[in-house]
Parts: C-alpha cells; sequence; structure tokens
C-alpha cells in the first residue's frame, strides 16, 4: 500500500520511514472510531444498530429523525452508552500518555503510572478525603474538585518519594532499581490506605465503590470532570515529545542542545502526574493500560517518542473504551470491574516486556 | 537500635501472654445457678455450646446480635459492643472491631459469651483456645434464621420466655403489615440499591424476601438467576434503565452520601417511571441491612411506601 502523502523533509528519519508512521495514525483515528461506534452500540441491552445511529445524528443540532427508540432506550444511547465510551477514551488516553511520558523521563521500559506508585499515592489521598469527609458529615467530599485534587497531590507525592528512592538515591541506572522502589512505595502507600480503612470502617463501601469500576457508573458529569485536565496533560505532553528523544540520548547531549534536562523531566512528571491522578479520580484504579499501550506502539511504529505519544494517547483511548466493552457485556447483566479486565491482559504482558527487556537494557 | 528490640518483643510477649492467662480464668463470681428470673434454668446448651451459668459479661461483636439481644431484655447483661453497633443508643459501644476482631482486646473485656457474626481472624478458634464461649449469628438467609438467632440467645442468655414473646411479636406485626398490601394484577418493580456501584440483592436474599412479602417484583432477578454472585450481583445501568423499576429503595443513604436528589440526577435515569413518579424510597442503612427485630419496621416502611400503588 503506497502512501500518496509527501514526506516533510526537514523531520528527521528516526526509525521508520514516515510514511509508515502517517498509516499508523490513520489506524489509531480508526481505531478511536471503531471503539465509539462499538461502545455506543454494544452493551448489555441490545438495541437496533440503525436506530442507534439515527439518535446519534440526532445529537447534531438542527436533526430530528425517528429511530423508533423508547425515551428510556435513548437515555441509555445518549445519556449512558456515550458519556461511558467518552470517558473510556479520554482515561485510557490519559493512562497510555502518562506511561509512554513516564518511560520517556525515567528511561525505563517498565516506568507505569502504577507501578511507580502513583496510583497508591492517589488511592491514599482519595481515602483520607473520603474517610475526613466522612466524619464531617459529606462537607468535605461534596465539594466538586476535592477528590481530583487530593488524588493529584498523592500521586505526585508519590512519584517524587518513588524518583528518590529509586533514581536519585543510587548511582544505579537499572530499571529494575526504579521498578523496586515504586513497589516499595505502592505498598508503603497501600498500607497507610488499608489502615485508614480499618479506622473508618463506615467509609470502606464508599472508598471501594470509588476504586473499583468506576466506569461502570459514568456520565456527563464525569466527562466534564476528566476533560481540562485531559486537554492540560496531553497539551504540555505532545508539546515536549521531542525533548523526551533528546532526553532518552543522555542529559549532557540533552544540555548541549539548549534544554534544561532537569527542568523538562519535572514538567513531564508534574504533567503525567496530573493525568493520572485525573484519570483515577473519575474512574477508579484501572492498571497496565500505560505500559501495554505505549509498548505495543514501540513494536508496531518505532521507538521515537514523538511517534509512541501521540499513538498511546488514540491506541490507550480506544483500548480502554473497547475493554470496557468487553466488561459490560461478557457477564450481562452484571458489570465486571474494568481494572479486573486490563489486569487480567497486563500481567503477561508486563512478563514478556520484562523478558525482551532484560536483553534490550542491561 | 535494633539488635535490642527482640529482647523487648520477647518480654512484651510474655506480659501480654501472662495477662491473657489472667483473662482466661474463669470468673470468680457467684454463681447464678437455677436463676428463676424469665424461667431459666442453667446449665443451657445451644447447639455444641453448653453454659454453666447465666453470663452476665456478654460482649456483641455484631450490630444485629447487639439489637436482638437488648430486644429480649439482655442488654444488661452486655458488657460490650462493637463499633459499628449504635442501636440502641444506650448499647455499651467500644472501639472493638466486628469486622477485624481482635481476641486479645475482647478476652480483656473478661467476657463469659462472645457473639459474632462471621468468624474472621480465626477469632471463634483463639477465643475457644481462651475457654472463652462463642456463639455465632451469620447472616440470616430466611425470617426463620432470625427467630432462630433470637429464640437461641434467649437461651443462652436466660431470657427463653422474652425471647420468644419478642419471636411471637415479630410474627403477628409482619401477617398484620402483609394482611395490608394490596391485591394487584400487577406486581410494582422495584431495585434495592446496596451501594453507588449499583450492588444490589435478589429475591434469594434476606433483604429480597422482606420485599417478596411486600408483594414487590425484584428487576434484579435475572442477573443472577443461577445464585453464582450469592444474590448479590453488580447490574449495569442500562439493564436498570431497561428493566424501568416502579421503585428505588437506597440503603447507602448514611454511607455514601445518595438520596432520591442524587439519584434523579444521575444521567440517563430521568426515564425510569421511580424518579418520574417521585417513588425514590431512603431507607436507614442500618435498619437494611441487619436481620434483627427492626426488619419489622423495614417491611411497614417498604409497604407504606408501595401503598398507593394499587392496580
Amino acid at each position: 500500500m503506497h502512501q500518496a502523502l509527501a514526506r516533510d523533509p526537514s523531520l528527521p528519519v528516526v526509525a521508520r520511514p514516515a510514511g509508515l508512521r502517517k498509516r499508523w495514525l490513520a489506524v489509531g483515528v480508526l481505531a478511536v472510531f471503531v471503539a465509539l461506534v462499538a461502545g455506543v452500540s454494544l452493551g448489555p441491552v441490545s438495541l437496533p444498530p440503525g436506530s442507534v445511529a439515527i439518535e446519534l445524528l440526532n445529537l447534531l443540532p438542527g436533526v430530528r429523525l425517528d429511530s423508533g427508540l423508547t425515551e428510556r432506550e435513548i437515555a441509555i444511547v445518549t445519556e449512558l452508552r456515550l458519556p461511558r465510551v467518552v470517558l473510556g477514551l479520554l482515561v485510557g488516553g490519559l493512562l497510555a500518555l502518562a506511561g509512554g511520558a513516564y518511560q520517556g523521563v525515567f528511561r525505563n521500559p517498565l516506568a507505569d503510572p502504577y507501578l511507580l506508585g502513583v496510583a497508591a499515592g492517589a488511592g491514599l489521598a482519595v481515602t483520607v478525603v473520603l474517610t475526613l469527609g466522612t466524619a464531617t458529615g459529606g462537607a468535605l467530599s461534596g465539594l466538586p474538585l476535592t477528590i481530583p485534587l487530593a488524588a493529584f497531590v498523592g500521586s505526585l507525592g508519590a512519584v517524587a518519594m518513588t524518583y528518590l528512592l529509586g533514581v536519585a538515591g543510587g548511582r544505579s541506572r537499572s530499571p529494575a532499581t526504579l521498578i523496586l522502589a515504586g513497589v516499595a512505595v505502592s505498598a508503603f502507600l497501600s498500607a497507610g490506605q488499608t489502615y485508614l480503612l480499618q479506622r473508618n470502617a463506615d467509609s470502606i463501601q464508599e472508598v471501594y465503590s470509588w476504586l473499583l469500576g468506576r466506569l461502570a457508573t459514568a456520565g456527563w458529569h464525569d466527562v466534564r470532570l476528566v476533560l481540562p485536565y485531559f486537554l492540560l496533560t496531553s497539551l504540555v505532553i505532545l508539546l515536549h515529545r521531542r525533548e523526551l528523544d533528546v532526553l532518552s540520548v543522555g542529559d549532557d547531549e540533552a544540555a548541549g542542545l539548549g534544554l534544561h534536562p532537569q527542568r523538562s523531566r519535572y514538567l513531564l512528571i508534574a504533567a503525567a502526574s496530573l493525568g493520572t491522578a485525573a484519570a483515577v479520580s473519575a474512574s477508579g484504579l484501572i492498571g497496565f493500560v500505560g505500559i501495554i499501550v505505549p509498548h505495543t506502539v514501540r513494536l508496531l511504529a518505532g521507538s521515537s517518542y514523538r511517534v509512541i505519544l501521540p499513538l498511546s494517547l488514540l491506541f490507550g483511548g480506544a483500548f480502554l473504551a473497547l475493554t470496557d466493552v468487553a466488561a459490560r457485556t461478557a457477564a450481562a447483566p452484571q458489570e465486571i470491574p474494568i481494572g479486573v479486565v486490563t489486569a487480567l491482559l497486563g500481567g503477561p504482558f508486563f512478563v514478556l516486556i520484562l523478558r525482551t527487556a532484560r536483553r534490550v537494557l542491561t | 537500635m535494633f539488635s535490642r528490640t527482640p529482647r523487648v518483643f520477647a518480654a512484651t510477649l510474655a506480659v501480654a501472654a501472662l495477662a491473657l492467662g489472667a483473662c482466661a480464668e474463669t470468673n470468680s463470681e457467684t454463681p447464678r445457678t437455677g436463676d428463676s428470673r424469665s424461667g431459666a434454668t442453667f446449665p443451657v446448651t445451644v447447639g455444641s455450646l453448653t453454659l454453666d451459668q447465666r453470663p452476665e459479661k456478654i460482649v456483641s461483636l455484631s450490630a444485629t446480635a447487639t439489637e436482638m439481644l437488648f430486644a429480649i431484655g439482655a442488654g444488661p447483661q452486655v458488657t460490650a459492643v462493637d463499633d459499628q453497633s449504635n442501636h440502641p443508643a444506650d448499647a455499651p459501644k467500644t472501639d472493638l472491631s466486628g469486622y477485624q476482631p481482635n481476641a486479645e482486646a475482647v478476652a480483656a473485656k473478661n467476657p463469659d459469651l462472645v457473639v459474632l457474626s462471621d468468624d474472621r481472624n480465626k477469632i471463634v478458634d483463639q477465643l475457644t483456645t481462651l475457654k472463652i464461649p462463642v456463639y455465632l449469628t451469620p447472616a440470616a438467609q430466611t425470617l426463620d434464621d432470625s427467630y432462630r438467632q433470637i429464640t437461641e440467645l434467649g437461651t443462652l442468655t436466660g431470657n427463653a420466655d422474652t425471647a420468644t414473646d419478642v419471636v411471637q411479636r415479630m410474627k403477628d406485626d409482619i401477617t398484620k403489615i402483609v394482611a395490608e398490601v394490596p391485591q394487584r394484577v400487577q406486581a410494582p418493580t422495584y431495585f434495592h440499591e446496596l451501594g453507588p456501584e449499583l450492588y444490589t440483592a435478589t429475591s434469594k436474599t434476606f433483604i429480597g424476601s422482606i420485599y417478596a412479602l411486600a408483594g414487590l417484583e425484584n428487576i434484579a432477578d435475572a442477573a443472577d438467576a443461577d445464585g453464582t454472585n450469592g444474590g448479590y450481583p453488580q447490574l449495569s445501568q442500562e439493564v436498570i434503565v431497561q428493566a424501568n423499576p416502579d421503585f428505588v429503595f437506597l440503603s447507602d443513604v448514611k454511607c455514601c452520601q445518595q438520596s432520591a436528589a442524587t439519584v434523579k440526577a444521575r444521567s440517563g435515569w430521568s426515564g425510569i417511571e421511580a424518579v418520574k413518579s417521585d417513588q425514590i424510597v431512603e431507607l436507614d442503612d442500618d435498619v437494611a441491612s441487619r436481620w434483627g427485630p427492626r426488619v419489622v419496621d423495614l417491611l411497614r416502611t417498604i409497604v407504606d411506601a408501595t401503598a398507593k400503588v394499587t392496580e
């Protein structure tokens, strides 16, 4: 298949011809579209695809077609499935993008928002807010931005701890050190969370309902909550994606090219942590997306972060939205927590990465 | 610094063990055998548990058991209840945990009977080792389980007659309330919400059986027809919307700040009959999750809330 698109000669050739990258970009956009269509057409309640399509057209201003669906069926399409798919796209995109950014910043193929302790940090912070909230009669957790802010502070704190333990602590540049630090930080923070829950048994239910399967109860308000963070995070990371390529060569070389390696690094870490925190606070804990997607993209489309990051955003969104379709149809009319599905897929994948990474990195 | 820790630790253990040994010894209170109040004569045996004398220092680690004990007049014999036992108000609430029971903390109360709903952390084995009598009141599956637990607690605590009265009164009240349920051609449908993540209970559960008494049909029954989820499935939102329940009952009001207002505000729920007709019932979380004497109140609430639907 030949590309009719002209290559920009000013772009350096990184690993693959640009035509191939453009092709993957097209595939990514297509994947998002497929996820969108599958997400609104498939669900435990079966609706005729034609009627669903008509209802989606009706969302456009000035269109008024009769799809033959009842008021409740229309609500299922536009108020339940559509926001859920959109949220899946946003959260999956954020997690994959953050994962890719962390991998670049830490020069570590195993860096993942969950393995760095980000999720545990966000989880602990949110648990603090919710338990305090119960203690104060919901006064605190009732505020709209309290939970995402707490999640952000918690995840940033966790990354800082992991970074200090795993990188700054020694001269070691081994990927394993950072991951071990992440595991230790995660364990420590999870223990703190468990302790808090033990002390506040009456908030257990609320915290766990938040931690598990929040996509199941997604609505437009969750989309509105995540969207600003999504835009901010993806804008910052995508604008700095070239710097990740430079950083991956080495700090001295980056400084020689007029970059401030440490400054870029902190900015990217903050952006990735904010993105993860927003994802976690909207949909609870969903693991492994940040490691499966960037690595798959790397295998398919080359190892330059300029390519990996935008593609991760697209494929991550499509991956999570499609996984969510599986989570809500596999055991219909019951839900399977989506974190369970991603972990089932991610566990074996992680082992695979570990085996290949050992060869590449040592 | 750490080299001294084991020794300190061992010393602490030794002290604790001594203290425990002291606790485990039978207390030298005057035996109350042959107590004639409510016609109780000891020893009594329930299942494999035999009590030689009337228990005077009962510890309850179950909110439901606490309600049962106080209802049958054993309240004065209860010395400590767990941190979830918030009814009746004068129950001696402590920071003991029923979720994570700790044998030492329980033993420190020097109880002569411990009542538990769950055998977690091997607590039953541990208390048995300490020669503390334990009676288990697992979550009831049917009303008959509740009646049996109340009756057995009556026997064990020397309040058998009162317990029999309590059970009889519950049965009479329930019969009376059920008689008020209007004869309908079509049973109203309902969704019982256990939590904001949309876990629910089918008709096979204890709570579901109470709704069945009120003549209601459960929209979740098809979701767990084979009972693989123990009667507690998590439903998809769209399944609930499509099932269009006439009533939504919330038992996550206190725990999770849900209310008629939050349900109405949910994306996509506006077309549900329960929302349209303002038939969202906020239950008391505790009453809706316990299987003690207050199930009568729960049934009363459900029947009153649904009485206006007559056809």
